[in-house]
């Protein structure tokens, strides 16, 4: 999908961590592979640390906690607020939607929209077109837009490919209409075929939880992980990357006829320091312009992780001044996709932590 | 000789498999897919090379010959 917008920003973003931090040097131990092997990929990937939240905790009390503190703060009113649009693949229920239990529980007014979309990596770029959507019948109200995951409640803590990548967090940005004139370019792409490449086999309608999917097994890879547990195929994921985001973006800069070099800052999706060094060879863009600390920090955060990589890297330049922005990410479907748009000017964009 | 310095990567990485004995390093579950990123750091560091991630395929992985290959291809002397 293609699509152009203008006359929309973001305004704010508040990042939210999960106060708790897993060390990866302590989690060795808790792997099949000899730790000298397994301590090689930690300079490589990028392991270093990651944020954990409780296993009580739910993706809506992150959400309801960073909108309270919106609220209580004066960043937004809640007569202000046109609809909440939840981003997320960690739901505390099937019914009812993480949006519904936010709006409930913030006493929010009733004529407010409450949209739940489930969707992994590339879930920033399609919570802001679904954004961009809204305001055109919205007008003067704005989005509150939640991307929330905390996978590691999904991740065997034995399964060395995937916990030491993961990490939790949620990020509420708020979008608006505005007088602003610069165009937002858009496109998304799925490859629908790949889509067991990433996956939890076991949990919905078509494999139930049960006892048997709980069984922790040791598999042809070497980590233990049960049908209940989030997998992916490391190498398929990292092919289809490097075969489809360096094309995707030259086309998409040919097509709106914005030249490489006016793109400040290239702000990915997070999903290890390997894949976007390679990612960064490939499309020949200096690393200075495209930020690679989040897994080391806070782990691959999902749908998140955008939005986690600008309020870590950027939170004053993103309040002062406004740069030109290439956001661009891929994974679960799968699906890739990119934003160019104006980034900055921004009312907040900051961090908190919880005990959550 | 270039073989044996592919096979001692090899044997670093993981000692507990007999990689001269094997006809296909993946198929035989020898290296997964976190085994060839190790690689790769390592033969990027010794030979001095930057491997083309579209060239990050389980093929090129499979016997020493095609990682040899692969390093060639990438501009390394071996």
């Amino acid at each position: 999908m293609k699509a152009k917008f203008n006359g929309k920003r973001i305004t704010g973003i508040l990042g939210l961590l999960p106060k708790e931090v897993g060390y990866f040097d302590d989690e060795v131990d808790n792997y099949t592979f000899p730790p000298k092997q397994t301590m090689r990929l930690k300079k490589v990937m990028g392991f270093e640390k990651h944020r954990l939240s409780k296993e009580s905790s739910t993706a809506s009390e992150f959400c309801i906690y960073g909108l309270n503190y919106l609220l209580d703060n004066g960043k937004i009113g809640r007569e202000e607020i046109g609809a909440i649009i939840v981003v997320s693949l960690s739901p505390d229920y099937f019914v009812p939607h993480i949006s519904n239990i936010i709006h409930g529980e913030c006493d929010l007014p009733e004529d407010v929209l409450c949209m739940d979309i489930p969707q992994g990596c590339c879930g920033y770029l399609l919570g802001l077109m679904q954004s961009f959507l809204l305001l055109d019948i919205m007008k003067e109200k704005k989005i509150v837009l939640c991307n929330v995951d905390i996978l590691s409640h999904k991740v065997s803590r034995k399964d060395r490919n995937d916990f030491p990548l993961i990490g939790d967090a949620a990020c509420i940005s708020i979008i608006e209409n505005s007088e602003d004139p610069d165009d937002i370019y858009f496109r998304l792409y799925t490859d629908g075929k790949q889509r067991n490449s990433l996956i939890i086999p076991a949990g919905g309608f078509a494999m139930p939880c049960t006892d048997e999917t709980a069984v922790m097994k040791v598999l042809e890879d070497g980590n233990c992980r049960s049908l209940n547990n989030l997998h992916m195929d490391g190498t398929g994921v990292f092919n289809f990357v490097q075969v489809n985001i360096p094309p995707m973006l030259e086309n998409m800069l040919e097509e709106t006829g914005i030249k490489k070099e006016e793109i400040d800052y290239y702000l990915f999706h997070q999903p290890n320091k390997f894949m976007l060094k390679k990612l960064a060879d490939k499309i020949q863009v200096p690393y200075e312009k495209m930020f690679m600390n989040i897994v080391e920090n806070f782990g691959n955060s999902s749908g998140v992780s955008i939005p986690i990589n600008i309020v870590y890297n950027l939170p004053q330049q993103m309040v002062k001044e406004k740069y030109t922005c290439c956001l661009s990410a891929f994974g679960s479907g799968l699906t890739w996709g990119a934003i160019i748009m104006k980034l900055g000017n921004m009312d907040f964009c900051e961090m908190i932590e919880t005990e959550l | 000789m270039a073989m044996d310095e592919i096979y001692e990567i090899l044997e670093e990485l993981r000692p507990e498999f007999d990689f001269r004995k094997s006809e296909n390093f993946v198929e035989d579950g020898f290296l997964d897919s976190f085994d060839i990123v190790s690689i790769i750091s390592m033969v990027e560091e010794k030979y001095g090379i930057n491997i083309d991630g579209l060239d990050i395929l389980p093929e090129n992985f499979e016997t020493a010959a095609a990682i040899a290959a692969l390093i060639k291809k990438s501009g390394g002397n071996i």
